[in-house]
């Protein structure tokens, strides 16, 4: 019985680059088999060279992903992604420019077979305020980012370095506290930060592309030790340790082993399967990633002791 | 050779001669209307006097319904208010929780295969008080095969324990504002909003897309609209597919096919230069009975489900401003192409906030590309004040308002959506009207039931469920509700100058009534019997539809 399969919401309003980040993760999908649901495809959501075949509703992707609209019945779609054969590795739902994410986030609770892994919300570096000023769509962007784990300050390339640090102050002003905030541009986002680390021993951060503005730093450990899992995941979201993205393979308190993962402000953990695999077996183990900033080895070594670890 | 009716009296809604007893038909067309002396000149003629003890008026036109209206009436109907069907039977209104279990009970027992879903539709558990309908009281119609009863607002879903198991909802732990939660931690089987109903919804039969393409729903409505008068009816708005368009085609093609349907293709899956350049493709395919061409666009949500997008102060009680479903760049975009093409676009607006939206935007639009006679329509536009209605007036737009919801729901928005002073402004037809704008008025079938002369009605009186005369100074008279079931309906979707007055030359289209609306009291315009109709010449009686 596989686990609950993991589920990134992609939001932001009309040009913040949604599409674009979804085509940069499928084409750095490193062996992943993503499932982008899209809303319409008004608009072609994949690009050209990407695409092995269309069907109706249908957009076959090379390296085993797949794009399909969900329209009307989000759930529909995603109950045919659990019947797929082999089944995605992480589902993408790429919400429309007005649609509020928060809402389909909240819609995923509902889903005993799907875990919410975060809400990723791009914002275009020189539009976003503009936008958010904007007396019809103003409170909608708003409520965009107040949803988000993660706000994508894309297009940052186009902007001065204060224009630019002004405008995340702005952001990290408008979003819920703990929210992580990242530059970059061409909406190219490490794979690893999105989507989290793959499992196994190689909890590495991928390389980054050309276009990566943001300084990442990584830090790990092994946890020698059982920790309370739901109290470290917690602390591994508290806006004081100013994370991205951490993932862990840890052994709980309560005896069996879990995956915690936390993306800005949001946290889960999910139990594992007992069978000692290569993905969740070996030693206990903790990853962390900033950007902009080196990682607070303290407050890790804190988090980690607070949890009992 | 031709036909001359006899009727008792005849309402031409033509303004140079607003009453006859005989109308002459040839062709499918009216000759003329007049006395039998006048109409005598145009040869060797019939004298038909079925219709002597009647009143005909202009054939009725729904400028806001959906052909779904006929498809819904395959599950089982639990409205508080009596309704009737295809069939011509009246289902009584259920004034009780108990009264809502019995009658599903009875259409369970009419299914044979254990596993298939019971549906229901219409319920308003707001007149039971404070209670509410969830698994318990549907699991007393059966613990064994899932049960979905869709709300009267299409809001909530209520649902019995059997479709929450199905849904994977069923299970402590669930945390969704639209789901709320009994004493023991589980889903108590109301859901509310898309989201939470959309888990559920698709092992209880609601399924929105297969209703809109179904043969037999299509004939089921058209049977509607002839007991009720109407030989015109919008279908606001379909995906139109290929296949349902031949479909259509071929079923109101029928010789005995009795109303003419004006389906709009609705905003999705298309980029917007595919959907006008779809709509400009099908309008050259439309016949007589199905007009097509025209463009459904959605500003934004309703009222009642607080999806719509409101002007400061916001909600009565404080609720987040609603939904947009589209954004300004897509709605200009959207007006821009479909004026250069000359494709005709109703746009939902509910909010005040959505309306103002879609005048800046056609505001927008209409800079580059100034267009005589638009006629670009915003739909419910249930909000309206009257500034608003004076933007609509300059910029050549029609407004359709929505009187049966002020019928329906204006208790609720009084004492909770709105407050009393924007209640009261609600489907302002009276402030529409003094500013000019071309107004129609509709019953958003399936949302409230087909029938102009109840619309009608419901603007004259604007009187509540409750009894409440809510806005009187809105109140219109019932000439100008006529005119707006008719030639109003007709002006909105380019089609006065062929239907909505009995003249020479229009399509000979008639509501058959058994009284006269302009002698009855304006408080029984909603009774006046409807026998049946005359649609292209052809005479349908509701009797034996």
């Amino acid at each position: 019985m596989p686990g609950p399969l993991p589920v990134t919401i992609v939001g932001g309003y009309l040009g913040a680059g949604k599409t674009t980040l979804v085509n940069h993760l499928l084409r750095h999908a490193d062996g992943r088999r993503l499932a982008v649901l899209v809303n319409d495809f008004g608009e072609l959501p994949i690009d050209v060279d990407l695409i092995e075949h269309r069907g109706a509703g249908v957009i076959g992707i090379a390296g085993g992903c797949v794009c399909c609209t969900y329209g009307s019945d989000l759930m529909a779609a995603l109950d045919a992604l659990l019947a797929m054969t082999p089944r995605p590795d992480h589902v993408l739902i790429e919400t429309s420019g007005v649609a509020l994410p928060g809402a389909v986030a909240a819609g995923m609770q509902l889903l005993s077979s799907f875990r919410l892994d975060a809400v990723i919300v791009l914002a275009d570096a020189e539009t976003a305020r503009a936008h958010a000023a904007d007396r019809y769509m103003g409170d909608t962007i708003t409520r965009q980012f107040a949803a988000a784990d993660l706000v994508a300050l894309n297009k940052a390339d186009l902007v001065d370095d204060a224009l630019l640090a002004d405008t995340a102050a702005w952001v990290a002003a408008t979003a819920a506290p703990g929210t992580a905030i990242v530059p970059c541009r061409h909406a190219a986002l490490p794979v690893d930060v999105v989507l989290g680390p793959p499992s196994g021993a190689r909890l590495v951060l991928a390389p980054t592309g050309r276009h990566d503005l943001a300084a990442w730093d990584r830090w790990q450990a092994e946890l020698p030790c059982p920790v309370d899992a739901d109290r470290l995941a917690a602390a591994l979201a508290d806006a004081g340790l100013g994370l991205v993205r951490a993932k862990g393979i840890v052994d709980d308190r309560s005896g069996g082993r879990c995956l915690i993962q936390v993306v800005g402000r949001r946290w889960s953990v999910t139990p594992l399967p007992s069978e000692d695999g290569p993905a969740t077996g070996g030693p206990a183990r903790l990853v962390a990633i900033t950007a902009g900033r080196p990682v607070p080895r303290e407050g890790m070594r804190r988090a980690i002791a607070a949890a009992g670890g | 050779m031709f036909t001359i009716y006899e009727a008792r009296k005849i309402l031409t809604m033509n303004p140079s001669r607003p009453l006859a007893t005989h109308v002459a038909v040839r062709d499918g067309r009216i000759l003329g209307a007049g006395t039998a002396e006048e109409l005598s000149g145009w040869g060797a003629s019939t004298l038909d006097r079925r219709f002597a003890d009647k009143v005909l008026m202009p054939g009725l036109v729904e400028g806001h319904s959906h052909v779904s209206e006929g498809a819904f009436w395959k599950a089982t109907y639990c409205g508080f208010f009596d309704r009737m069907d295809p069939d011509g039977r009246v289902w009584t209104g259920l004034p009780t929780v108990d009264a809502v279990v019995a009658r599903l009970a009875e259409a369970e027992a009419r299914l044979d295969d254990p596993a298939q879903a019971l549906t229901g539709w219409s319920l308003d558990p707001i007149y039971f008080g404070d209670r509410r309908i969830g698994r318990a009281e549907l699991d007393r119609v059966s613990t064994t095969r899932p049960i979905g009863v869709m709300h009267a607002s299409g809001h909530i879903l209520s649902v019995n324990t059997r479709a929450l198991e199905l849904a994977g909802l069923l299970r402590a732990g669930v945390n969704h504002p639209g789901v709320p939660l009994g004493d023991d931690g589980l889903p108590t089987g109301e859901l509310k909003g898309p989201e939470a109903m959309m888990p559920a919804g698709r092992h209880v039969g609601f399924d929105r897309e297969k209703q809109a393409g179904d043969e037999h729903g299509l004939r089921q409505f058209a049977r509607i609209c002839v007991r009720r008068g109407v030989t015109t009816a919008t279908d606001l708005a379909g995906l139109l597919p290929d296949a349902a368009i031949d479909m259509m085609l071929r079923v109101t093609g029928e010789a005995g096919f009795p109303a003419r349907i004006v389906p709009f293709r609705r905003n999705y899956g298309l980029t917007i230069a595919e959907l006008v350049a779809r709509a400009v493709e099908l309008k050259a395919l439309s016949s007589d009975r199905l007009r097509l061409g025209g463009v459904k666009l959605f500003a934004d949500g309703s009222i009642q489900g607080f999806s719509a997008r409101l002007k400061w102060p916001g909600y009565y009680r404080g609720q987040p401003n609603g939904l947009w479903y589209i954004t300004p760049e897509q709605l200009t975009e959207a007006f821009e192409r479909a004026l250069a093409a000359g494709i005709l676009v109703h746009t939902h607006t509910n909010g005040d906030e959505a309306t103002e939206l879609a005048l800046d935007c056609l505001e927008q639009a209409l800079g580059p590309q100034p267009a005589r006679d638009h006629r670009f329509t915003l739909q419910h536009c249930q909000l309206g004040d009257p500034a608003q209605f004076r933007r609509m007036k300059a910029l050549g737009m029609c407004v359709n308002l929505f009187p049966n919801h002020h019928f329906y729901w204006g208790d609720q928005h009084y004492e909770s959506t709105l407050g009393p002073e924007r209640a009261t402004r609600m489907n302002a037809c009276a402030s529409a009207l003094a500013a000019g704008v071309p107004m129609a008025i509709h019953s958003d079938a399936p949302v409230t039931p087909l029938g102009p002369l109840f619309t009608a009605w419901a603007a004259v009186n604007r009187r509540t469920a409750s009894g409440r005369i809510l806005g009187p100074a809105e109140r219109i008279g019932v000439a100008d509700a006529l005119h707006a079931i008719t030639t109003g309906a007709a002006y909105t979707l380019k089609l006065d100058g062929e239907i909505g007055m009995i003249a020479c030359g229009r399509r000979a289209d008639f509501a058959v009534l058994e009284d006269d609306p302009t002698e009855v009291p304006p408080e029984a315009l909603k009774d006046v019997g409807v026998w049946g109709t005359v649609q292209g010449g052809r005479v349908f009686c509701a009797a034996d539809i």
